[in-house]
């Protein structure tokens, strides 16, 4: 593509300025009678404050068309194909949207009666045999708000059931191509961390546990598929291991996109999983949220579940706060009861063939893309993949580009870049989940984006560490952002170098 | 099938370019063991008409604020939604976007969060305000965490005013059971509804972490802050404020103007449906010298390299992608979408607009009040000032409940279930949504 072309672009399309930097005094969108009394005067005037300073004015057009336009230096998944790795980007679908805004949905409030709330309470108790089923789990709760809350939930869960087993434990194996959130959920549920390595083939090694699977361990934390999107084939022999030296096994279960209806982790010797709704259940991400994160359990844990629970007493259902063995309330409420209709409309929408032909669909997906891009990019393992596969930058090094080179290039190209750096094991990892419901011409697309790269960054090396060169904004200085935080308008304050 | 696109055709030609002859050989190293029972029994899939008809019918099995009349908040508020706020979130470029690890192409969300982040400064007073979290009681347990990380280890007594949300308390309660270093102790409330300063000044000491107050409280009242922070800083307890109704700080002195240390809340009032409570989000907001102790994401502001203004996530290195078990906190995916609603929502309310609509609330809040009291019996509990909610005694509150119902109103909800000495209460709230003319029926209706 023509520099010049770009330059041309970016001059013409003015930065979008700040609704603070953009307010007229008095202005408003929203109208409301005036001969209202002044509520004020109901309070002492010690207790009020002045008007809000610095809060915006603006009518309705200009606050409609600045949203608009920020909205417009975003990708999507609506404009833009994401191959990202671990965040399972695909399609949302419309009906979810059109189902989640009924007023017998959005409109109704929890703490109304149960007598009021029949249709919700079903759709909750229904979802969670569901997720049971799709799971292969004993009972499901769907209060978690987002995935890394279900994992704190789960350490809770793990526990309470070691606890009254007379022996907590206070240790938790964690691998080392854990997400994040693993390790940072152990700590927050007061847990030490030992970190295990995978082997040279990307997965765990009965030995590796059985070396520091002792007394002390209360469970070990997997994700299967792991993060390098390869089966954790030991899985049975290591949950095994462990429950016979007393301790549980969790399942992160951010990948089963790549299990429904090909291995349920119920039959894999998990005791605990979550599940994320916004990633496998196709609810919007949101630009970071809301998601959902339920957990599902084995008989033993169920009692431990959170509160309030859905039950069926005849015909009608019921709440439960009945339970005291269970932790407690891990949030306000039902847990982020619109996303659970959004995934609930989509099993529906799919049934049990339907769930399978996804994973199905997602695995060709991922093995179309490592076999195209094989010769071209250094394959991370050399395994059998699942729904994601992984590269490193191995072959582009030779020429100076990195992993973050190639991922800013395909920008410049209109691709989301997959998932990059991560897992931390491997040097310059590029993670790339196309997910089941992306056509093979779009693929083809991406395929053919990255090979040109791959030719770039041998012919053309700076071209890829310069890039983007087309999008809203070039590299941002993110050190200087650390260095100096400025995380607010004030006036005068925030503004560019030009 | 519905969402994947593949013909016979396609896959053919993708099994034929990867070498193998059927999808299943994708999957042959899973033991046959697991793979063989992993069939889902589930029903087989619905055309979307038939998905429709059935939510629908699920919907219509509940009662909404369209059906009936509702004087119910205690952490959940009806408030108005401008058209253009659901208008603006679900633009694909907002909702199907993912977290802006990648700036260049998320300058649309990272801009409305940096935008979100100063409209909770401006509207709590307070310095710093995070990108937000899942929700009001989960911020209250992740502020009592970052306490944690402020104050010394001689430090590990949390006071809970009894006053603040139940729910919220029993999520404090779940987060810190398995950290044994901290103990909880409730602080009582007196007759004005309020925190029992008393109590308060005689159990606050020099191993008081942190006291945690509603703001207004679960009953509609407004602390004394002023009062609160006092004792707090008299031993160096941090003070949180906890805020479940944020319109109320549109016309309250914000806590800023206490010196709270940190200002945490539910943001739902602010332009996000009651959805059965969620999804929404939890606003957190802190003084600047604690800024590197907080939970969640930050949005900050930078330049690109030929110096255009853009916006980033920073401070990273607080969190679980980078600092794994060190970090502040386990967040990862949270609410974002849910704060760009708050951000449309006080963008199109503004300066003048948000603090008119929390007047209504006040006005016809106290206007209910006042006509309520000595209707049926029905007399007030607490002589504290409160903003759009109130609690009620009566003894004949069964009876007047099921009249209500039976004219399709829910005139609030009982308090008994969560405060055994609270028999015969009533928590009612009304906002700009309850008209003249219900308030009018409500009155009746309790007159008998």
């Amino acid at each position: 593509m023509s520099e010049s072309s770009q330059d041309n672009k970016a001059s013409r399309v003015a930065e979008p300025k700040l609704l603070f930097e953009s307010s007229s005094a008095g202005r408003s969108a929203v109208v409301w009678p005036a001969e209202e009394a002044r509520g004020d005067e109901a309070l002492p005037a010690a207790l009020l404050r002045d008007d809000i300073a610095g809060f915006p004015e603006l009518g309705e057009l200009e606050v409609l068309r600045h949203f608009t336009r920020l909205s417009q230096r975003n990708f999507a998944i609506e404009s833009q194909f994401y191959p990202l790795g671990s965040c399972t980007m695909k399609y949302n679908p419309k009906v979810n949207e059109v189902v989640a805004r009924l007023p017998g949905f959005a409109q109704i409030h929890p703490l109304a009666a149960v007598d009021l709330l029949q249709g919700a309470l079903a759709l909750l108790y229904d979802l969670e045999k569901m997720l049971a089923e799709i799971s292969g789990m004993d009972q499901v709760s769907l209060q978690p708000s987002a995935g890394a809350q279900g994992e704190l939930t789960g350490l809770m869960l793990i526990r309470a059931g070691l606890t009254d087993r007379g022996d907590p434990r206070q240790k938790i194996i964690v691998p080392d191509t854990a997400h994040g959130t693993n390790p940072a959920s152990s700590t927050l549920c007061g847990y030490d961390v030992i970190q295990i390595s995978s082997n040279e083939r990307g997965v765990i090694d009965v030995a590796a546990v059985a070396e520091v699977m002792d007394p002390s361990v209360a469970a070990i934390m997997i994700t299967n598929p792991n993060t390098l999107g390869l089966f954790e084939t030991n899985i049975q022999a290591i949950a095994d291991l462990v429950h016979g030296r007393g301790g549980m096994v969790y399942l992160d279960g951010a990948n089963l996109n790549a299990l429904m209806g090909i291995a349920k982790p119920g039959h894999m010797g998990v005791d605990v999983l979550h599940l994320n709704l916004h990633k496998t259940f196709s609810t919007p991400h949101g630009g970071g949220g809301p998601g959902a994160g339920p957990v599902a359990v084995n008989a033993e844990l169920r009692d431990y579940l959170p509160v309030p629970r859905v039950i069926k007493n005849g015909g009608r259902f019921e709440l439960s706060e009945d339970a005291p063995k269970s932790v407690g309330r891990v949030r306000s409420d039902f847990g982020n009861f619109g996303v659970l209709v959004r995934a609930y409309t989509y099993i529906l929408s799919l049934g049990g063939d339907g769930l399978e032909e996804v994973s199905r669909m997602a695995l060709l997906n991922a093995n179309y893309i490592r076999k195209k891009l094989e010769t071209s990019y250094q394959i991370a393992y050399d395994e059998p993949c699942m729904h994601e596969c992984i590269f490193t930058d191995r072959i582009q090094h030779r020429s100076g580009v990195s992993t973050l080179d190639i991922a800013k290039r395909l920008l410049d190209y209109g691709y989301h870049p997959p998932t990059i750096y991560f897992p931390l094991v491997v040097s310059g990892a590029l993670m790339i989940e196309p997910t089941e419901t992306e056509t093979p011409e779009t693929l083809d697309g991406f395929i053919e984006a990255m090979l040109a790269i791959a030719q770039e960054a041998k012919s053309d090396p700076e071209l890829v560490k310069q890039a983007p060169h087309s999008t809203p904004v070039r590299r941002l200085d993110e050190a200087r952002a650390a260095r100096k935080p400025m995380l607010r308008w004030e006036p005068d304050a925030v503004s560019g170098d030009k | 099938m519905r969402y994947t696109p593949h013909t016979p055709a396609d896959q053919e030609r993708m099994l034929r370019a990867i070498g193998i002859a059927s999808v299943s050989d994708l999957f042959q190293h899973i033991p046959q063991s697991l793979r063989e029972r992993a069939k889902i029994n589930l029903p087989d899939g619905l055309t979307e008409l038939a998905v429709r008809r059935r939510l629908a019918a699920l919907a219509a099995q509940n009662v909404s604020v369209a059906d009936w009349s509702f004087f119910l908040g205690g952490g959940i508020y009806n408030h108005f939604i401008p058209s253009a706020v659901d208008a603006t979130i679900s633009r694909s470029e907002f909702a199907t976007s993912y977290t802006p690890y990648q700036p260049e192409v998320s300058q649309g969300t990272l801009q409305a969060l940096f935008e979100y982040q100063t409209l909770i400064c401006q509207l709590t007073g307070m310095e710093v305000s995070n990108a937000a979290v899942y929700d009001g009681a989960s911020a209250a347990a992740e502020a009592v965490l970052m306490a944690r990380r402020i104050q010394p280890a001689s430090r590990r007594r949390v006071l809970v005013s009894r006053a603040l949300h139940p729910q919220y308390r029993a999520v404090i309660a779940t987060y810190l059971r398995n950290l044994v270093d901290i103990e909880l102790e409730e602080i009582p409330f007196d007759g004005t509804g309020g925190t029992d300063l008393a109590a308060l000044a005689k159990r606050i000491n020099d191993q008081s972490m942190c006291v945690l107050v509603g703001y207004p409280n679960f009953f509609g009242v407004i602390e004394d802050l002023a009062q609160i922070k006092s004792a707090c800083a008299r031993v160096g307890a941090q003070l949180v404020s906890v805020t479940t109704e944020p319109l109320a700080l549109a016309l309250l002195k914000p806590p800023g103007e206490f010196a709270v240390d940190i200002a945490v809340g539910e943001g739902q009032s602010l332009g996000v449906p009651m959805s059965l409570g969620g999804p929404a989000f939890g606003f957190f907001a802190c003084q600047k010298k604690f800024v590197r102790n907080m939970p969640g994401r930050l949005v900050g502001a930078t330049v690109d390299s030929d110096g255009r203004r853009g916006f980033v996530l920073t401070l990273a290195t607080r969190e679980q992608h980078i600092r794994r078990e060190k970090a502040t906190s386990n967040i990862c995916t949270s609410q974002t979408l849910c704060a760009l609603a708050a951000t449309v929502y006080m963008s199109l309310l503004g300066k003048s607009g948000i603090r008119r609509i929390a007047e209504i609330n006040l006005a016809r809040a106290h206007d209910a009040n006042r006509q309520l009291i000595g209707q049926g019996n029905l007399s007030s509990v607490f002589s504290g000032p409160f903003f759009n909610e109130f609690v009620l005694r009566g003894e004949d509150l069964p009876q007047q409940i099921g009249r209500c119902a039976e004219e399709k109103i829910v005139p609030g909800v009982r308090l008994d279930r969560w405060y055994p000495e609270l028999r015969d209460c009533l928590l009612t709230c009304v906002t700009e949504m309850n008209e003249r003319e219900e308030i009018d029926r409500l009155v009746r209706i309790f007159a008998g």
